[in-house]
């Protein structure tokens, strides 16, 4: 059949059951995303003569004799692997230029979808977003700046800015996000691609005792079939550090024993997807079922099935104690709590629990494996931490260093989903086997049943205090549910009683944590990493304790909150790193509460009640023991691509390019790394400088981070610098994209490279003037020397200008958030409506504050989907019962408000630039702070999330 | 449109699949007429707007019978009925124009945006899959049960039935449908057209599904009656010869609904579902008051 796809008639012939979002892509249009495959998140929108579709639901052969435009054509015709900015730098569509203005994205990938959907709003639809939206979810933003680009609001200033420290630079990105040529994990056609599909299994805990595959291999297509009789016998731990000993060594690329339902038995390597589907449909499992055990309380029973036969302990925090199905353990005692409650005027204590979570990043798992032109091993994966993935697979594989490389294209969305090796082992494997390029994409299903979550943790805690607020006694009592591997336990426990109590002065704290194995779904780490399910409880606390005693929130904060001065302590004395590089918590507090005081927000609802709270969270602003990052920059003269907007390499173009052989791959796919590349605005005939960094761009926004860094230092501007990310070829090491180091140790090894770079420019135009470097100033295109002008032209026909920097992760700072509510509560049906939210963020020096206010409004909105209504629910047998978007409701453009940020004004001495990471820790006090607003409204303390109407509705109630 | 296969266990949905291209289809009919149909055999399925029945996993499908291919026409309001065909889009019926004196009318935008899909997916959404589909939350079978709406089936033999929506509708995911019938129209009669009406709809976010969607009715005899649905498992209608007493009406509602027949799913709680519908219908009884 006929087709006209951006302009252009295609003749195709779809398979009788293809939906259109697949033809689409098979055709080269790489810009109409998968992001459920369900019609739920719209990340796939297509116009369809005009009208916008959910193209995942559109039988492909009903768009036989039609026009379909994807977002590669939205202003106009195009062919595929090109785009607007292929026949002109400003051929935007308006509503792609408005998304670039006002940064409407973070990860970007469900901004084509998004785009494609504004695009055809009319006046009455765009004066109801959350209605005209409700079919297109972001994770990424909180929708405020999607809102913004819609009504044509900009925030974004220009990237061609000298002194960009502050300045709402926009992403280098932006261009490639918004036409559909930035390319994701997926987005490159390769020919002679394998496809994976997974057989996962449906018993909680069972021995396998015969896989037949007899009938799989007879099937057309079928390459390979592997089992646990074709892997490595080495364990290894999904979950990713920079000690690999950290984590429980208890995984195997494929087990004979299964420990959930959705654990994988068996992967089907075919010449199509639908092959290895009915590969997979066609393989005879005989499982020996096991007992097992899904509550954490009743596997530690002695007498509890054992998850584990010999538990392997991880390095951070490992189990102590000789009871049942113990991942980790946490235990700190200072001064004596007992005494502490003893001295007490009130004590309270409260048990709190916090549900499973799901990231719901839009780009699902996935991962492209081939050997390049060397043999190499390539990993092409939607990874955080594509250094600590390389090194695992070396060590699974028995391979050195020199032989994989493992790069990541632009990633859609990871908020710690992404620190683990869910797909890389066993595409690798099937590399190695096959000798062919492998692909293995996770559909939405199998990132709900089989990928990870956040630790369901339950949290005893017990506060004493004085009749003035002040804390005499701290207790917290941890049990947080691992699931069946032990990926990050011992981390997630160590950290959510780590700065939760820190951030507070008391002389008598006492912490035991458990961490259990259960035959559920594996946690993972997950935004905050164990800080919000235990703020959670401690901010819930503190309130019932302050309105016990008759004190303000925000005084009981202030009476009891760490001041520079006051050691750090959670559960031990002895030394640490963390200092306070800055302190901004006294600001943040002052700023909520007055922004609270005035008059602002929505009014409440006739009937409802109203009520107002706060809570606040610490961070420290990097993980312990270790994070690595080398930078490597170097001053380049003009390139030769620079005429085009963008680089080839960048969008699908060159994709389509070297479809016909795999030896073009390493060019391109070095530069198709993280995020940006450069802006559109680069000068021509100058120079430019090349960055290369480790950490992954999914939607963070370092990388625009990194440029105006390496341009400050550089005297500079940021579209000069062009960088190159998330590429284990292009540094040394960098541990990775986690716990929010993509500006704070990434950033700073930046800054020493460009400092190193800027002092050896200097020392070179110096020389060669024969003055004094100290008399010296680099400028954009020159050195000013006294009496004239060195171009840096003429310094690099001397010799190559280079320089690298390392930054080590200590010591460490804290950065602080305070989230405030004023929330209506409907008392009969326990509706809750937010009126007001303010957030106010110590985030030190804030290096661009569009791109930082994004990173709030996104913790914000996602901690909101997890206070009020996200639970990934597990039945009886340990099955996921919520497995599509639609029955796992993560906020849409409806359920988020608007949330003022805040910033307070401090510069951190350890940070780079003063600047402090700002990324994990919005999420942390939302919970609370809403709790204690619905407590204020309702007079009901509400102790486990989500706070959906049909479970708080009885507490709330009046009638 | 898509009849609704015996529900899957768990662990066939965990089976591996990729796009949502429904792999093991190897043909699609597109008779274009009624009389055309093929025969029905297993691994059958009609397809209407096609968004369910590509939105999961099928792999017991086999042949997609298109019936959109018959071209029915969206709709046709007479003198004696407003009568919607099983294709007809939610967005062509969210566009009719409707006589003055049909004072229902707006009830049929407010199911509409009932719906969970966005205005994206009521282009290709129909009103017959949203009916054959007969999940609790379902808008379209609200508002035939509230106005009276009869189905008109197309039997295995190739004859026609009629089937109230009320009885149409047997559970979450099942319908009075034999696997050979297909639904090819509602009608809902001019008088029901003409009623006042109420809609009262709660969700656990804003614009979520429905847990609760309730419509009063009140006909010019004073006859009123309450549909109840996305709370129950199926769609309850409660009639009175004229405007009942609170009391009344929520023992109506606790006579009338078993405690079983309250819907448990991700998207409310059965005894919250219980409790917010006596105050929705409520709030219901109160605005179609006596004052008529």
């Amino acid at each position: 059949m006929r087709i006209v796809v951006n302009g252009h008639a295609e003749e195709v012939a779809p398979r009788p059951g293809q939906c259109l979002r697949t033809l689409l892509r098979e055709r080269g249009w790489f810009g109409v995303k998968k992001g459920c495959d369900a019609g739920d998140c719209g990340a796939c929108t297509v116009h369809l003569d005009g009208e916008p579709i959910h193209s995942c639901l559109l039988p492909a052969f009903r768009a036989g004799g039609r026009e379909v435009t994807t977002i590669e054509g939205l202003s106009g015709p195009c062919q595929p692997g090109q785009g607007a900015l292929d026949r002109a730098p400003d051929a935007l569509h308006p509503m792609q230029a408005a998304f670039v203005a006002a940064q409407g994205f973070q990860c970007g990938f469900c901004t084509p979808g998004m785009i494609m959907t504004a695009a055809a709003l009319d006046q009455g639809q765009k004066r109801d977003l959350g209605t005209a939206l409700k079919g297109n979810l972001c994770r990424c933003t909180g929708y405020r700046a999607i809102r913004d680009a819609i009504a044509g609001i900009a925030s974004a200033e220009a990237a061609s800015l000298r002194d960009p420290i502050g300045r709402s630079v926009p992403a280098p990105a932006a261009p490639d996000v918004v036409s559909g040529r930035a390319a994701y994990t997926f987005d490159l056609a390769m020919p002679g691609l394998l496809h994976m599909k997974v057989l996962r299994s449906e018993h909680p805990h069972a021995r396998i005792v015969a896989i037949d595959r007899a009938a799989a291999l007879a099937l057309p297509g079928i390459v390979a079939i592997f089992t646990h009789a074709d892997v490595p016998e080495a364990r290894f731990s999904t979950g990713r550090h920079e000690n690999p000993a950290d984590d429980a060594a208890d995984t195997r690329v494929l087990d004979d024993v299964v420990r959930f339902v959705g654990q994988r038995v068996a992967a089907v390597v075919a010449e199509t997807e639908a092959a290895a589907e009915a590969g997979v449909r066609a393989l005879k499992v005989d499982y020996a079922p096991l007992p097992a055990v899904f509550d954490p309380d009743e596997a530690m029973r002695p007498d509890a099935p054992r998850v584990h036969a010999a538990v392997p302990a991880g390095a951070d925090a490992p189990p102590l104690e000789a009871r049942a199905n113990l991942a980790a353990e946490a235990h700190g005692l200072v001064g004596d709590v007992e005494a502490g409650f003893a001295e007490a005027d009130r004590v309270y204590e409260g048990t709190y629990r916090s549900q499973r979570v799901q990231h719901a990043h839009l780009e699902t798992h996935g991962a492209i494996g081939w050997r390049d032109p060397d043999g190499r091993l390539v990993i092409r994966s939607s990874t955080q931490v594509p250094f600590l993935t390389r090194d695992a697979l070396c060590t699974l594989f028995g391979l050195d260093r020199s032989q994989v490389r493992v790069v990541a294209g632009r990633v859609g969305g990871g908020f710690g989903g992404k620190q683990e090796m869910l797909t890389e082992d066993l595409v690798a494997l099937a590399v190695l086997r096959t000798g062919r390029p492998v692909k293995w994409e996770f559909t939405r299903q199998e990132q709900f049943v089989a990928t990870t979550t956040r630790h369901p943790m339950r949290v005893r805690v017990k506060l004493g205090a004085k009749a003035d607020g002040t804390l005499t006694a701290i207790q917290l009592d941890v049990v947080s549910n691992t699931g069946a591997y032990g990926n990050h336990a011992g981390g997630v426990l160590h950290h959510g009683t780590n700065e939760v109590i820190g951030a507070y002065r008391c002389p008598n704290k006492r912490v035991d944590g458990y961490a259990v194995y259960t035959h559920t779904l594996p946690a993972g780490a997950f935004r905050g990493y164990g800080l919000s399910q235990t703020i959670f409880a401690v901010e819930s606390a503190l309130d019932e304790l302050a309105r016990d005693l008759g004190l303000d929130p925000y005084a009981m904060r202030r009476r009891n909150a760490v001041r520079p001065g006051d050691p750090m302590v959670s559960t031990s004395l002895e030394p640490h790193d963390v200092e306070y590089g800055s302190y901004g918590l006294d600001q943040c507090l002052d700023l909520a509460e007055r922004a609270m005081a005035t008059p602002s927000g929505d009014p409440a609802p006739e009937g409802w009640r109203v009520g107002e709270g706060m809570a606040m969270a610490m961070i420290d602003t990097i993980p312990p023991r270790g994070h690595f990052s080398d930078a490597r920059i170097g001053l380049r003269g003009d390139a030769s691509d620079r005429r085009s907007p963008l680089p080839r390499g960048e969008g699908r173009g060159e994709g389509r390019d070297l479809s016909g052989m795999v030896s073009s791959l390493t060019p391109t796919l070095s530069r198709t790394g993280g995020g940006a590349r450069r802006g559109d605005g680069a000068p021509s005939g100058g120079t430019v400088y090349e960055l290369s960094v480790g950490t992954a761009e999914f939607g963070n926004g370092t990388t625009t981070v990194h440029a105006q860094i390496a341009a400050a230092a550089l005297g500079t501007t940021p579209d000069r610098i062009r960088i190159r990310a998330s590429d284990t070829d292009a540094v040394g090491h960098d541990t990775g994209a986690y716990g929010s180091t993509g500006i704070v140790v990434a950033g700073r090894a930046t800054l020493n490279a460009a400092e190193a770079l800027a002092r050896a420019i200097l020392t070179r135009a110096a020389a060669k003037a024969g003055v004094a470097p100290a008399d010296c100033r680099l400028e954009a295109d020159d050195v000013a020397v006294p009496g004239g002008r060195v171009a840096l032209a003429d310094l690099i026909a001397e010799g190559p200008l280079e320089a690298e920097g390392r930054a080590d992760g200590s010591p460490r700072s804290v950065a602080f958030n305070v989230q405030a509510f004023r929330v209506a509560v409907h008392p009969g049906t326990g509706e809750v409506r937010i009126l007001r939210s303010v957030h106010a963020a110590d985030a030190g020096r804030v290096i661009n504050p569009m791109q930082c206010r994004g990173q709030v409004e996104g913790g914000v909105a996602q901690a909101l989907g997890a206070a009020l209504y996200e639970d990934l629910r597990l039945d009886a047998e340990g099955r996921v019962t919520t497995q599509t978007f639609r029955n796992y409701h993560i906020p849409a453009c409806a359920d988020v408000p608007a949330t003022e940020v805040l910033f307070a004004d401090t510069h951190d001495s350890v940070g780079p630039l003063g600047a402090k990471s700002m990324s994990e820790s919005p999420f942390n006090p939302v919970a609370p702070a809403l709790a204690n607003a619905i407590r204020d409204a309702t007079g009901a303390r509400l102790t486990a999330t989500p706070f959906a109407p049909d479970r708080i509705f009885r507490s709330v109630g009046t009638r | 449109m898509v009849r609704r296969q015996p529900r899957k266990r768990l662990d066939e949905d965990l089976l591996g699949h990729g796009d949502m291209d429904l792999d093991t289809i190897t043909s699609v009919l597109t008779p274009r007429e009624p009389g055309a149909l093929p025969g029905w055999r297993p691994g059958d399925a009609w397809l209407a707007g096609g968004t369910w029945l590509f939105s999961e996993p099928q792999p017991h499908l086999a042949r997609l019978i298109d019936l959109t291919g018959l071209a029915l026409p969206p709709s046709a309001a007479t003198e004696a009925a407003l009568s919607l065909s099983a294709t007809c889009t939610i967005a062509a019926l969210d566009r009719i124009e409707l006589p003055r004196a049909w004072i229902a009318a707006p009830l049929v935008g407010q199911c509409c945006r009932a719906l969970l899909g966005s205005f994206k997916i009521w282009n290709r959404a129909t009103v017959g899959g949203n009916l054959c589909l007969a999940l609790p939350a379902g808008p379209i079978i609200a508002l035939g049960v509230a106005l009276d709406g009869v189905c008109t089936i197309r039997t295995g033999a190739g004859g026609e039935r009629r089937k109230a929506v009320a009885d149409f509708v047997l559970g979450p995911q099942t319908t009075a449908l034999a696997p050979d019938e297909v639904l090819l129209r509602l009608d809902m009669p001019a008088a029901a057209l003409r009623r006042r009406t109420a809609f009262r709809r709660i969700s656990l976010s804003p614009n979520g599904r429905s847990g609760a969607l309730l419509i009063g009715t009140r006909d010019a005899d004073g006859t009123f009656a309450l549909t109840v649905t996305a709370a129950t498992r199926r769609p309850v209608r409660l009639a009175f010869p004229r405007s009942p007493g609170a009391d009344d009406l929520a023992d109506a509602i606790a006579a009338g609904i078993d405690d079983a027949l309250w819907y448990d799913d991700v998207h409310g709680a059965p005894d919250w579902r219980r409790h917010v519908t006596g105050l929705l219908a409520e709030e219901i009884r109160a605005e179609l008051g006596d004052a008529a």
